[in-house]
C-alpha cells in the first residue's frame, strides 16, 4: 500500500463518509518498507493538483517523515525542484506499508495490512 | 466478460434463487420492517458468497492465466485520461488493466483476496524489470514510464475511496455478477461516488461499465435476445498439466504454478484470451467445475440501470458480446445516499 494510495483512501462503513474524521485513514503498527520505483517527474507534477495535501501532511507526519510544508508546491516550483521531487517521489511512490493498520478516526474500525495489501472487506454488522 | 467453459446451459435453479430474492426483496419494500429488508440483502450476499466470491478464491490461478490481454476498447479508454489522472478499477481481477497507460495513477480494487494478490506481484515485477532495464540501460520494452499501481480487498458496495476523487473508473464483467437488479444498481451507484462531479467549465469523471450481453447470438454460447438472464455459468478447473499439453490425465489437481504460465505469456493459447475452456475439450470426470452466477443483460437495460443510480449516460454500446456505458453523474449527485 503506497503512501500516496493512502491519499485516496477512506473508510469503507458508509456511515463514516461524511465525517471528515474518517480521513485520511491513520497508519498503525505500520511496518514500511520502499521499492525502487523509477521517477516520474512529469507525473508527479500532474498528480500534484488531485492530492489532498492536508491530508498528506498528516500522513506523513505518522509515518515518522519530516514534516511537510504548510502549502503545496506550485507546478513550477516542483519542476524546478529536484529535490523535492525525488523526496515527493520516495514518500508517494516508492514507500509502502506493508505491515500493519489503518485505522479509522470516525468509527476506529481497523483495517489489516498484510504483505503490502490493504484488506476493507466489513463485519457483516458494519456493511 | 466471456466466460471460460463449456457451453453454459440455463441453469434453472441461478433463476429460481434470483426470484426468490427478488420476492423476498420486494416484498420487503412495501413494509416498515427493516429487519426483513435487511435479511433479504443477506440473503443475497450469501447467494454471492457461494456462486462468485467463493469461485472465483478458488479458480484464481486458472482464471487469471486466461486473462491476461487487456481488451483494445477499455485499453483506449485509459489511454485517453490526461497524464496526472487518477482512476480506479472497480474489480481489478489480476490487475490486468492496473498498467495500460503509465501517465496515470491507478487503484484497483476486488472482492478476491487471491486475485489481488496475483495483480501485485505482476505489477512488482514489471517495476522490477523496469528498475532493472534502466539501471543497465538496456532499455527494450520493459524499460519507460515507471507502473504506478495499487490494489487491494475491497466489496463493490463498500468501497474504501474518498468521494468524487477520481478523474474515471473502470469496472469491467463485475456488475453482472450481483444477484439482485436493487445491487446492480447499488454498484454503479457507489462508482458514481468515486468519480469527479462536473464543475463550470471543467468536465466530471466518467466511470466504464463492462458486463456480459444476453443478446450474443454469433458466439457459441447459444444465448440470445428473449432467454433466461440469470445463469449459473460452470468454470471447469483444467489442470495445468493438460492445458499445456502434457498428458498426464486430469490426476493432478488443483491448477499447478499459474504464475509459471503467467510468466511464459503463453497460457491458454486462444484468440479472444476468453474463450481457453471452451475450445478444449470436454471436461473429463475429474475436472471440478465451479458455477459462477451471471445476471445476463438485456439491450436496454445497463443504462437504465445507470440512469435509476442517479447518473447520466455519456455514450453506451455493444462489444464482442458484451454491453458497456461510460456514466458520469447527473445534476444533482450529493442527494445520492
Amino acid at each position: 500500500m503506497k503512501v500516496l494510495t493512502l491519499n485516496f483512501l477512506t473508510c469503507a462503513v458508509k456511515s463514516c463518509k461524511s465525517s471528515s474524521d474518517s480521513f485520511p485513514l491513520h497508519p498503525k503498527d505500520a511496518e514500511l518498507v520502499s521499492d525502487d520505483v523509477n521517477l516520474n517527474p512529469q507525473l508527479l507534477v500532474n498528480l500534484l493538483p488531485r492530492i489532498d495535501w492536508n491530508a498528506l501532511r498528516t500522513t506523513s507526519t505518522e509515518l515518522g517523515f519530516p514534516q511537510l510544508p504548510e502549502q503545496p508546491p506550485s507546478a513550477e516550483e516542483l519542476e524546478a525542484d529536484e529535490k523535492m521531487l525525488k523526496d515527493l517521489h520516495t514518500l508517494l511512490m516508492e514507500t509502502q506499508i506493508n505491515e500493519g493498520k489503518l485505522v479509522c478516526g470516525h468509527c476506529g474500525h481497523e483495517y489489516a495490512v498484510r504483505e503490502g495489501i490493504a484488506n476493507f472487506l466489513l463485519p457483516s454488522h458494519l456493511v | 466478460m466471456a466466460s471460460s467453459s463449456t457451453a453454459a446451459l440455463p441453469s434453472s435453479s441461478a433463476a429460481d434463487a434470483v426470484a426468490k430474492l427478488t420476492a423476498a426483496s420486494a416484498e420487503t419494500e412495501n413494509e416498515t420492517e427493516p429487519a426483513a429488508a435487511a435479511e433479504a440483502e443477506a440473503e443475497a450476499e450469501a447467494y454471492e458468497r457461494t456462486h462468485v466470491h467463493g469461485v472465483y478464491e478458488a479458480i484464481a490461478p486458472h482464471f487469471s492465466a486466461t486473462r491476461y490481454k487487456p481488451w483494445p476498447a477499455v485499453a483506449a479508454f485509459l489511454r485517453s485520461q490526461a497524464g496526472g489522472a487518477v482512476g480506479f478499477d472497480v474489480g481489478c481481477g489480476n490487475g490486468k488493466y492496473l498498467g495500460v497507460n503509465p501517465d496515470v495513477f491507478m487503484v484497483g480494487s476486488d472482492r478476491s483476496a487471491s486475485l489481488v494478490a496475483l495483480a501485485r506481484r505482476r505489477w512488482k515485477e514489471l517495476q522490477n524489470r523496469q528498475a532493472t532495464a534502466d539501471a543497465s540501460g538496456t532499455g527494450g520494452e520493459a524499460s519507460g514510464a515507471a507502473v504506478t499501481t495499487d490494489a487491494m480487498v475491497a466489496d463493490g458496495l463498500s468501497l474504501p475511496f474518498r468521494e468524487h476523487a477520481a478523474d474515471f473508473v473502470i469496472c469491467v464483467a463485475v456488475i453482472h455478477h450481483m444477484s439482485t437488479r436493487a445491487r446492480r444498481q447499488d454498484a454503479i451507484r457507489q462508482l458514481l461516488r468515486c468519480v469527479k462531479i462536473g464543475e463550470a467549465g471543467q468536465a466530471g469523471g466518467q466511470a466504464l461499465v463492462y458486463v456480459w450481453a444476453l443478446e450474443q447470438g454469433s458466439s457459441r454460447r447459444g444465448w440470445d435476445e428473449g432467454g433466461e438472464q440469470d445463469l449459473l455459468v460452470p468454470w471447469v478447473l483444467k489442470s495445468q498439466q493438460k492445458q499445456q499439453k502434457s498428458r498426464k490425465g486430469a490426476k493432478g489437481e488443483g491448477t499447478g504454478d499459474a504464475n509459471a504460465a503467467d510468466k511464459s505469456g503463453e497460457a491458454p493459447p486462444t484468440p479472444a484470451a476468453a474463450g481457453a475452456s471452451e475450445a478444449a475439450v470436454a471436461p473429463s470426470h475429474t475436472d471440478p467445475v465451479f458455477q459462477r452466477y451471471y445476471h445476463l443483460y438485456r439491450k436496454g437495460e445497463l443504462e437504465e440501470d445507470v440512469l435509476a443510480a442517479g447518473g447520466v449516460v455519456v455514450s453506451s454500446g455493444y462489444e464482442r458480446d458484451n454491453w458497456w456505458v461510460v456514466a458520469a453523474n447527473g445534476l444533482f449527485p450529493h442527494d445520492r445516499r
